[in-house]
């Protein structure tokens, strides 16, 4: 499987790898993917007073297209209010990094795992 | 300076031995004739040639010369056993008895034969890859006229018991092959003691040429079989078509060599083996699949738990191995071989078949160790399963969304 150099870029220097303390304040948690399908990603966004994701974190068990996607979903979301970071779309990840067919799937769970972690910071502050 | 990337695949093919490529290229030259010319001296030496690697290849498996039909390789072996004896039999019963865990060329022939109405048994392996002897007897059946069993598991490395199958199917006068692809050099094979009936090799395995490859055909007690290839009735019927005589005594000397060198050649080898697994024995959560004692030297089949395999094959590029859990496309398939040995966590692992050869170094091996060591730390930093097996969280337990 050839991989395009972005992929490659992210694969072998993955951006805000890694997990935030449970207990963090402003700390939500999307978990999305099964370790049956063969991927498995945790986005973890830190969202400020102002509605704004500071930082993001990722991990992901998965081929190198999937941990790409998330490592760029991580840079993407920074900086963003959750009303913006949700209307980043897995064409827009695929495109970026040139994903083939059979990796577009990585590009979807990448904006699940968005989806997936704005969710769980509305619902921890008490259903949104 | 290493020469990347590092060949660890030697049970996908292995690179023909220089020595056997300095015996072949005269046949491809001035040695050209044709075996079955019987007017002139360019058939004679062919047919001299032919004959002489025929008896090397005879040698290796302490078989008569006569029982040896050339084919186009292993995967022509099966097809030509499998029909040929299923057909041949089949006024007597049309029973076959396979493993799940054999090769395609196997499981598609007999798949063939169900089309045409045969019924086939497959069965099961243990954990450790090894058919249990009281499965196979209680598969066995009165109109069973064949089994099909192979002598070293390609994936797995693990040697199955040819002889005390062997044994039950000649007391029931039921024909016995085997498919030996990877077994030739790698541990003796007696045919006057195992009572096999027909038996499949190749020569590329063996640091041999590529498209030539045998089919032994018992004469004492005598085995038929119907010819799949029709022709100019070359190889006594069996199987018709001009030998490619540079092939063939390419086979012959790669035989004649693994006979002289597998002894020293094997012990070499499983100490590289053995380096190979300590080395990486450290590293948390390894298993090895397939049993350890009933198994080749050549053979390290390994999971790495929380680690995904596409992911892994990428961080060790540098080395030439194949991956148990090949998910080579969108469609995540672990391997058949695998998923038979029952191990229900498989999925949250990739499986890497190391497979060492005449060509390999202790350097390479210590080069594999260091690269496995860091790219297995780094992937599992990034998995979240590995994160969360570390917390203590039971991963069958959680409640996963599949896509």
């Amino acid at each position: 499987m050839a991989y395009s150099e972005k992929v490659l870029d992210h694969y072998e220097n993955p951006r805000n790898a890694g997990s935030f303390g449970k207990d963090e304040e402003g700390v939500a948690t999307g978990m999305v993917g099964a370790p049956a399908c063969g991927d498995v990603m945790k986005l973890q966004i830190k969202v400020g007073k102002d509605g704004v994701i500071e930082d993001a974190r990722f991990k992901t068990y998965g081929c190198g297209s999937a941990i790409a996607s998330s490592s760029l979903v991580t840079e993407w979301v920074k900086g963003k209010t959750l009303d913006q970071a949700l209307e980043i779309k897995n064409s827009q990840i695929a495109e970026e990094l040139a994903l083939p067919p059979v990796k577009i799937h990585c590009s979807i769970l990448a904006e699940d795992a968005i989806r997936a972690a704005v969710a769980d910071y509305w619902k921890k502050q008490g259903g949104g | 300076m290493l020469k990347l990337p590092i060949y660890l695949d030697n049970s996908a093919t292995t690179p023909v031995d220089p020595r056997v490529a300095e015996k072949m290229i005269p046949y491809l030259t001035e040695k050209f004739g044709n075996p079955a010319s019987r007017s002139h001296a360019y058939g004679w030496e062919a047919e001299a040639a032919v004959e002489e690697a025929r008896a090397e290849v005879a040698r290796l498996i302490h078989a008569d010369p006569k029982e040896i039909i050339w084919t186009s390789g292993a995967t022509e072996s099966d097809n030509l056993a499998i029909k040929g004896a299923a057909h041949f039999y089949s006024g007597k019963g049309r029973h076959l008895i396979t493993v799940k865990t054999e090769h395609k060329a196997v499981l598609d022939s007999c798949r063939e034969l169900e089309r045409q109405g045969f019924e086939v048994s497959y069965l099961d392996v243990q954990e450790n890859g090894l058919i249990d002897l009281d499965v196979f007897k209680a598969a066995l059946r009165p109109d069973t006229t064949l089994v099909s069993v192979m002598f070293v598991n390609n994936e797995i490395g693990v040697i199955q018991p040819i002889a005390e199958i062997g044994e039950i199917c000649r007391d029931k006068g039921i024909v016995f092959h085997v498919d030996a692809t990877q077994a030739p050099g790698k541990l003796p094979i007696d045919l006057a003691t195992l009572k096999v009936d027909l038996m499949s090799v190749t020569a590329h395995k063996v640091y041999g040429p590529k498209g030539i490859g045998a089919l032994y055909a018992r004469r004492k007690p005598r085995v038929r079989i119907e010819a799949q290839m029709h022709g100019g009735g070359h190889e006594r019927g069996f199987r018709s078509g001009t030998l490619p005589v540079h092939q063939i005594v390419g086979m012959g000397e790669a035989f004649r060599l693994a006979r002289e060198e597998m002894g020293a050649e094997n012990e070499r080898i499983r100490k590289l083996r053995d380096r190979l697994l300590d080395g990486i024995s450290s590293i948390e959560q390894v298993y090895v699949n397939g049993d350890m004692e009933q198994r080749v030297p050549h053979n390290l089949n390994v999971s790495f738990a929380y680690v995904e395999g596409e992911s892994m094959l990428m961080a060790i590029k540098d080395l030439a191995v194949s991956s148990g859990s090949a998910c080579t496309s969108a469609s995540l398939e672990p391997s058949y071989v695998l998923r038979a040995l029952g191990r229900d966590d498989e999925l949250a692992h990739s499986s890497i078949r190391f497979t060492i050869g005449r060509f390999n170094t202790e350097e390479e091996i210590d080069f594999a160790v260091k690269l496995l060591r860091e790219k297995i730390g780094k992937l599992r930093d990034l998995s979240p399963l590995w994160e969360m097996a570390q917390e203590g969280v039971d991963l069958n337990a959680v409640q996963w969304a599949a896509h």
